[in-house]
């Protein structure tokens, strides 16, 4: 490869990220848009319908107003770990989409790691949390940090026992075969064998983001705003965007590992699939994950917060234990081939593997 | 029993589906938000907004500085200074001051007035704009009351039969 063509594959890769963030934050600007409409609606309230027509300019006029704020160092505070830390905790939320497969070529990085990756980069946004928290020298931001920490934590134990169900259902750790291995119809889906998998998935990942009930990290009520209380201005949407940002990334990874992904609900249906067959498996894609992303701002109209302990409880001595019963469950299932699922990876197919090796 | 009752509520997630179920129906519930500017929700006449200082039809202003409404003022709020007017030598107050920040809109100096000087108006939509803005002046309550006196006069014979 001589130097030219390496330039250009890397403006290449560069121009893929772009096509992927701008986007993203785009939509990262909307969902703050489309939280406040609902959560209004569902209190019978209107939401913003001021800037624009409907409401419609909202995001511009806050990021404008965001933008022109003075970012507030507090007396005391670590300048250069205050600073880091938004940039510490925005910057995996948005690597993380480097393995998503918005349709079956349709990914910045095809690899055979994808899932260890997602779960590394969900993780290390943690020290963002905690540096923000702690370089902040205030009290009320260094016990938003703790619980947040503590939060991630704990739930991130019961998330990768998910993540083990499917990665154990989908017999690959590649996002894009996972989603293959759901190929046939909506019935095929993830969705049926794994579901109380999906259910502590999907509520461990509202918890890892921090999202209501579980946004005991910011509990205005207690804490004022958690471990962002001091930041102001751009370091504080900072933050914002990355934790939208992660919303966006969780219901899209629910639609992948448990929904079919870029697959056609459709599919298998006769007169509807040929009907539908026009519609790019991106479109599908996202509108699975903009269902999930509608039931975390339903869950945040719905519920109070909950009480630490209650938390810390739900995770571990509720969601664990479910996920390693399950996962035996699962190995049986799997192994015995029970229904559509697992064709070709039970017994049967070990056997026909160990002979062959013999 | 009950034991199992609680486990298969819990499991089954019973209480928090019907919480989403509730919000769900919320979602498509006709509105009840007030358009602010464009609409508006109904106003007593006895409505307690922002002060004013009425004059009698011929011009001459009602307060005789009699200092009740200073005296009664739970808030403290009002501080008048009192003295003979110059040109006839009755007594009248020389400083009439409000601060709008500390008045917690109760009523008390309309009630106490014996002359129907000071009153609240229905008037709830005004804002300062300068530190020391909060604190009206004698002057700037007279303006008010010469402005909106039709209003108030109107608002206060609708509520005299029940005081
Ligand atoms: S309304 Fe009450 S608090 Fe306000 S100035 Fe009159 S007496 Fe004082
Ligand atoms: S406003 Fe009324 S109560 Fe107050 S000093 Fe004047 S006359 Fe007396």
């Amino acid at each position: 490869m001589d130097f030219m063509q390496l330039v250009t594959e890397g403006l290449w890769i560069v121009a893929k990220i772009v096509m992927i963030l701008l986007p993203l934050i785009l939509a990262v600007a909307y969902t703050t848009y489309a939280e406040r409409k609902l959560i209004g609606y569902m209190q019978l309230r209107l939401g913003p319908n001021r800037v624009g027509p409907k409401g419609w300019l909202q995001p511009i006029a806050d990021v404008i107003k965001l933008l022109m704020k003075e970012v507030v160092v507090p007396s005391g505070a670590n300048k250069t770990l205050f600073l880091l830390a938004p940039i510490l905790f925005i910057a995996p939320s948005f690597a993380a989409w480097a393995v998503v497969p918005f349709d079956a070529e349709l990914v910045l990085s095809d690899t055979n790691a994808g899932l260890l990756y997602l779960l590394a980069m969900t993780s290390i946004a943690v020290y963002g949390v905690i540096i923000a928290g702690w370089a902040s020298n205030s009290r009320y931001a260094l016990i938003g940090s703790l619980r947040s920490a503590s939060q991630i934590v704990s739930y991130e134990i019961a998330m990768g026992f998910a993540l083990v169900a499917v990665l154990m259902a989908g017999g690959s750790m590649n996002l894009g075969d996972i989603v293959e291995a759901q190929n046939g119809s909506a019935l095929h889906w993830f969705w049926i064998p794994l579901f109380p998998i999906l259910v502590v998935y999907w509520i461990s990942g509202v918890a890892e983001t921090n999202r209501a009930p579980f946004d005991l990290p910011e509990g205005e009520s207690e804490i004022v705003a958690g471990f962002h209380v001091e930041y102001a201005g751009m370091a504080f949407a900072l933050f914002f965007l990355a934790e939208y940002a992660n919303m966006i990334l969780i219901s899209v990874l629910t639609a992948l590992f448990f929904f079919g992904g870029w697959l056609n609900p459709f599919q298998g249906i006769p007169y509807l699939e040929p009907a539908t067959a026009w519609i790019p498996g991106t479109i599908w894609l996202l509108l699975k994950a903009a269902w999930f992303l509608f039931m975390m701002i339903w869950l945040r109209a719905t519920f109070p917060r909950y009480r630490y302990d209650q938390i810390m409880r739900l995770g571990w001595k509720v969601f664990i234990p479910v996920t390693v019963v399950w996962l035996i469950v699962l190995t049986f299932w799997i192994k015995l081939e029970w229904g559509w699922w697992f064709d070709g990876r039970g017994l049967a197919q070990l056997a026909q593997t160990v002979g062959g090796a013999s | 029993m009950s034991k199992w009752k609680h486990y298969f509520k819990t499991y089954f997630l019973t209480e928090l589906r019907a919480g989403l179920w509730l919000t769900w129906k919320h979602l498509f519930k006709r509105k009840v938000t007030i358009q602010f500017p464009e609409e508006q929700t109904p106003q007593s006449p006895r409505f307690r907004g922002l002060h004013a200082l009425r004059r009698y039809p011929n011009g001459e202003e009602r307060c005789i500085a009699c200092k009740l409404c200073e005296a009664v003022c739970p808030a403290a709020a009002i501080t008048i200074e009192a003295g003979p007017r110059e040109s006839d030598g009755t007594r009248r107050t020389t400083k009439y001051e409000i601060d709008m920040f500390k008045c917690i809109y109760c009523g008390f100096c309309e009630e106490s007035c014996p002359v129907d000087s000071i009153v609240e108006t229905r008037i709830f939509d005004y804002h300062f704009e300068k530190r020391g803005d909060n604190i009206l002046t004698k002057e700037q309550l007279l303006a008010i009351g010469d402005r909106y006196e039709v209003m108030i006069a109107e608002d206060k014979a609708e509520d005299a039969p029940y005081r």
